[in-house]
């Protein structure tokens, strides 16, 4: 594995061992000494454009539990905030002997540009790029989901039947692209839930069912639902009257949360709006596995670079994920 | 070029049987022994001495996988390889006597490994090496303490050890 950029050309095969990679790595942080020497002397650079506490912290966690060095790239307060482009930060980075770069950036296909311009010779990760894909938090998802219906068997098992329901903001989400692409190829079945305006204009030629009553997708008895943040910092138009709108109508209560059958599980990406998209009932209650999701993701990215890093470079075929 | 056998399914189940038996005179007992088996064969390995050494002793013996990839020091030589499962047995390790066990002992640069892996999940009292096939050719001070058979063997032949568990049948061969 060179680069992970999308889920949408990540395949069933490579997707699976990235999970089952995870799988170890997760057993790996049960131990009295969670740090393994694997990446010693690697060094990955996390270049984050845009805000984040979760993703960054958890790159760096799982980074450094493999023993790799690791160089926190804030652009605000750097030289990118005097206009420096991303070509010259890239290659700065690159002069320091960067093997791995985790980008974050607010403009789709910043990531690519980095691993095709020749700019650079490190593997990149996509960690969110503006409304594209953000193929890690997809991946700890499908672990998510994956572990709590398999539990200790999960290894080498897809989602073949189980039932996905996306709801929220979905023109704004890289989260739901990324999960829509992965979880199909792992044969689950997707069903967005959206206020009409919240939906993008090419969604039919996504491998998904699109609902708009939030109460009819859930009367299907779904085995998880997935709660989008409404990006407030996205909402450039009207898309809905109001948040007590919002909230009523797609908003995951106590009461609605009620009506799923016993083993459903209920997932956000975070962080949460509190009363928002999802009530502190149905965020704190069993069902809820937004914590899990946080210590999966570690793991998960541990996998990640892991496959990108340790074996020798141009590996298995030179290919591009 | 074709492989030649050097041992075969009886001749491994012996080796094994007096492995068992040697084990349980070096530890005088079963007593906190656990067997921990190196992926991939080193674990089918483990579970056959341990079953040997539960029915010589007349009491169980916890039996358990080691995965090393993730301490090895060649990782950059090579392709990618996929972690395998590591199974502590639930009494820990902690003050006991750890026999390791693997199919072929080559350069000693798995157990290096190994060692290191299981000083991350605890402190053994002893740690012990058994080995199906020593081939000769270490690169690092190491030494087994239980061997099914010595091979001496030209650096560049392989030696193939295949078992029933994962391979349909018992064999080990040498060939170029």
């Amino acid at each position: 594995m060179r680069h992970l950029l999308d889920t949408k050309t990540l395949d069933r095969e490579s997707a699976l061992r990235i999970l089952d990679v995870a799988e170890d790595m997760s057993d790996t942080q049960s131990r009295e000494v969670k740090k393994l020497p694997t990446l010693r002397g690697k060094t990955v650079v996390n270049l984050f454009f845009e805000d984040s506490t979760r993703t960054r912290i958890s790159f760096e966690a799982a980074a450094k539990r493999l023993s790799a060095d690791v160089i926190n790239f804030a652009a605000k307060g750097s030289s990118v905030s005097k206009g420096e482009s991303l070509k010259d930060t890239a290659q700065t980075l690159q002069a320091m002997g960067a093997d791995a770069v985790v980008i974050r950036h607010s403009a789709s296909g910043a990531p690519r540009t980095l691993a095709t311009s020749g700019w650079i010779s490190a593997g990149v990760v996509n960690a969110g790029d503006g409304t594209h894909e953000h193929p890690t938090q997809a991946l700890l998802d499908a672990y998510t989901i994956r572990k709590r219906r398999f539990g200790a068997d999960s290894r080498g098992r897809d989602l073949a039947g189980v039932c996905v329901v996306i709801v929220g903001d979905v023109l704004h989400s890289r989260v739901a692209r990324s999960n829509v692409w992965l979880l199909s190829t792992l044969g689950a079945e997707v069903t967005l839930v959206s206020a009409p305006t919240l939906v993008p204009q090419n969604v039919s030629q996504w491998p998904v069912r699109v609902l708009y009553s939030l109460d009819e997708a859930l009367a299907e008895g779904p085995d998880a639902v997935m709660m989008l943040r409404i990006q407030l910092e996205r909402m450039s138009a009207a898309y809905f009257p109001s948040e007590r709108e919002y909230s009523r109508t797609w908003g995951l209560d106590a009461v609605r949360a009620a009506t799923l059958p016993g083993d459903s599980i209920v997932m956000h990406p975070g962080p949460m709006n509190r009363g928002l998209e999802i009530s502190s009932e149905a965020a704190d209650s069993p069902r809820s596995t937004v914590l899990e999701q946080v210590t999966n993701g570690v793991s998960v990215r541990m996998a990640v670079l892991y496959l990108l890093l340790a074996g020798e470079r141009n590996d298995e075929r030179g290919r591009d994920l | 070029m074709s492989a030649r056998t050097v041992l075969q399914q009886a001749d491994i189940s012996r080796a094994l049987t007096r492995i068992a038996h040697e084990i349980l005179e070096t530890n005088r007992g079963a007593d906190d022994l656990v067997l921990l088996g190196i992926p991939t064969r080193g674990v089918a390995l483990a579970d056959r001495l341990g079953a040997l050494i539960a029915s010589i002793a007349q009491t169980d013996v916890p039996v358990g996988s080691l995965d090393v990839t993730l301490f090895r020091d060649d990782l950059a030589k090579n392709p990618t390889r996929s972690p395998q499962p590591t199974e502590i047995p639930p009494g820990g390790i902690d003050g006991k006597t750890v026999v390791l066990v693997d199919d072929v002992l080559f350069s000693g640069r798995s157990i290096r490994a190994a060692l290191d892996a299981i000083q991350s999940i605890g402190r053994p009292a002893t740690v012990r090496l058994a080995i199906l096939v020593d081939r000769g050719h270490r690169e690092l001070p190491i030494r087994p303490d239980f061997v099914g058979k010595n091979i001496p063997s030209a650096r560049t032949e392989r030696v193939n050890v295949r078992l029933s568990e994962n391979d349909g049948v018992d064999e080990v061969t040498i060939g170029a």
